[in-house]
């Protein structure tokens, strides 16, 4: 079943970033996704970015083709959705900290309005930046990171975790970012027995479990997934070194 | 004590359950991973000479009583699929599902399939949404008999034709399988399908036409077993809309010696083939039954 749902509102987040918010009284946990389609281009999975009672909202960075007609939408036009699919975090525990790299930040961000929690946004440049008002807003402590040092800690999202974990200790780590963050973010954890839950992202055809094609070693990210745990994420092979193509063919990394 | 053991032909399998070719089997892993979860054996995806993206997205969605799809039979190709079959041949029955234009794509690909160590082959000659494929050579007798018989000639294994309610004529391409030397009958493909946004006034899938799949495909299926049961000596597979021990026992008393389930795979999770296990041996128990053969077409009689 689809929804087809009105945008209310779209926010500017950064130069090639905006949110969407649109009235959809579903329920719907951080971390979990929807299906976006974009009528004649595609259909693509989206964090939601933003859960309210009555409205939701997802966060698009134009980068393909389906973001970039997506980031032509105006308020007043209408989306089709599906969804939500997919587990979300497990926030039972408030003695976290949230990490968000890049537009990785919009899967967190429930999760950071939620639950308060120590928070860090991380990103290449200060013109990267997304979601901050929403983060100062609830956010215990919010911590920013830029590659370049163009706004807060000089380093990448890792380097800053790190620094944080000398200071505090925290039940888990709940994350969002590219691969390549995730993979950095869990391998420190390894090496300081520091719990955590990250959120993994492949190419998908169904979200909902069935066709298989998001598959990382036998968990299926769409309904598996797409938040793992660091014991699950130990025995996913994959994770940081492979993907699958849209014909199911492996891609390495590196 | 009730036995869920069951013969298709010279394959005997433990439990009657399959998944059925196109639900998480894209991968070796995958694969495996269902074995695990109690399935008597596995069907691959379908696997064509090239690799295949499938049709764009939106390719699938929820509907009332099931899903559509259209995934277009997105697949790595047979060359690359040798490494998944390394990995899922070891851990239980595989069968290897193929598509292609004709009965020289149709012998090739099963030769491979037989060589990765496929414990039978299954010809997909009934997919409602892939131009030249699938139902497009399924629903001619003729050309489904030429294609059985290229392929029986090509392997040693068994060799399965799943077929497609989407004909007035499936008892005569259930005959074709047969004359053909087909060794078992696995059906039903999906409906073919089509659902339009009224908001967008135009079809959701890519595609536009797409496959219907679910519980509300199986009183088709049962229909679809129960008439070909009618006329074939050779052993059937029943398929659609299986989601529960009830409706493995409608396909098995219709006349199928084994089943396979898809949707209920998203709708219910991997844990219905443990379900339908123990439910079926429960019924089986309570009713007399000994066991699966002596069920296969009890509704017949």
């Amino acid at each position: 079943m689809s929804d087809v749902v009105v945008i209310k509102k779209i926010i500017e987040e950064a130069y090639d970033t905006k949110t969407f918010v649109f009235d959809w009284d579903a329920k719907v946990r951080p971390g979990q996704f929807i299906m976006i389609w974009i009528p004649g281009t595609d259909e693509i999975p989206m964090s939601v970015s933003g859960i309210c009672e009555k409205t939701k909202s997802i966060t698009v960075k134009a980068i393909g083709d389906a973001t970039k007609k997506l980031h032509e939408f105006k308020v007043g036009d209408r989306l089709s959705i599906r969804g939500p699919f997919g587990n979300g975090f497990d926030l039972s525990n408030k003695n976290i900290l949230i990490i968000g790299g890049g537009v990785g930040t919009a899967a967190v961000m429930p999760a950071v309005v939620q639950t308060g929690a120590d928070t860090i946004i991380a990103a290449r440049s200060d013109k990267d930046l997304i979601m901050l008002d929403t983060a100062r807003k609830h956010a215990a402590n919010l911590w920013i990171a830029t590659d370049d040092g163009s706004a807060g800690f000089h380093g990448n999202a890792v380097q800053l975790m790190k620094e944080k974990l000398k200071e505090k200790s925290y039940d888990y780590i709940v994350a969002c970012g590219p691969e390549v963050m995730l993979y950095f973010t869990y391998k420190a954890c390894e090496e300081l027995d520091q719990d955590c839950q990250l959120s993994l992202e492949r190419y998908m055809k169904c979200g909902a479990g069935v066709c298989g094609c998001c598959v990382m070693d036998d968990k299926r990210i769409c309904k598996d997934g797409p938040v793992f745990t660091k014991a699950q994420i130990a025995q996913l092979t994959e994770f940081g070194v492979s993907k699958r193509d849209a014909c199911g063919r492996v891609v390495t990394f590196r | 004590m009730v036995s869920l053991k069951t013969d298709i032909g010279s394959i005997s399998l433990e439990r009657p359950s399959m998944i059925a070719s196109g639900i998480m089997d894209e991968t070796g892993k995958s694969l495996v991973r269902v074995l695990e979860s109690g399935a008597g054996a596995v069907v691959t995806k379908s696997v064509g000479l090239q690799p295949n993206a499938g049709h764009d997205n939106p390719c699938f969605m929820e509907v009332r009583g099931g899903y559509v799809n259209a995934m277009g039979l997105p697949n790595p190709g047979i060359e690359l699929f040798k490494e998944e079959m390394e990995i899922a041949v070891p851990k239980g029955k595989v069968i290897g599902s193929i598509y292609g234009a004709g009965p020289e794509d149709f012998s090739k690909l099963a030769a491979k399939m037989e060589d990765y160590g496929a414990c039978a082959v299954e010809l997909n000659l009934s997919c409602p949404h892939a131009k030249g494929y699938g139902m497009e050579v399924g629903t001619d007798p003729a050309m489904v008999k030429t294609i059985v018989e290229a392929v029986k000639s090509s392997v040693s294994i068994p060799v399965w034709a799943k077929l497609t309610p989407n004909t007035h004529i499936l008892t005569q391409i259930g005959m074709a399988v047969q004359d053909a030397g087909g060794d078992a009958v696995v059906a039903i493909n999906t409906l073919k399908a089509m659902v339009i946004s009224p908001e967008f006034a135009r079809p959701i899938m890519s595609n536009k036409f797409c496959g219907l799949s679910g519980e509300a495909v199986k009183p088709v299926g049962v229909r679809a077993i129960y008439d070909l049961k009618s006329v074939l000596d050779i052993p059937l597979i029943g398929v659609g809309g299986i989601s529960d021990w009830r409706d493995a026992a409608e396909y098995i008393m219709a006349g199928a010696s084994a089943f396979q389930v898809g949707s209920a795979v998203g709708t219910r999770g991997l844990c219905v083939f443990k379900e339908i296990n123990e439910g079926l041996s429960k019924f089986m128990e309570e009713y007399g039954y000994s066991s699966i053969a002596s069920m296969v077409g009890a509704a017949h009689e």
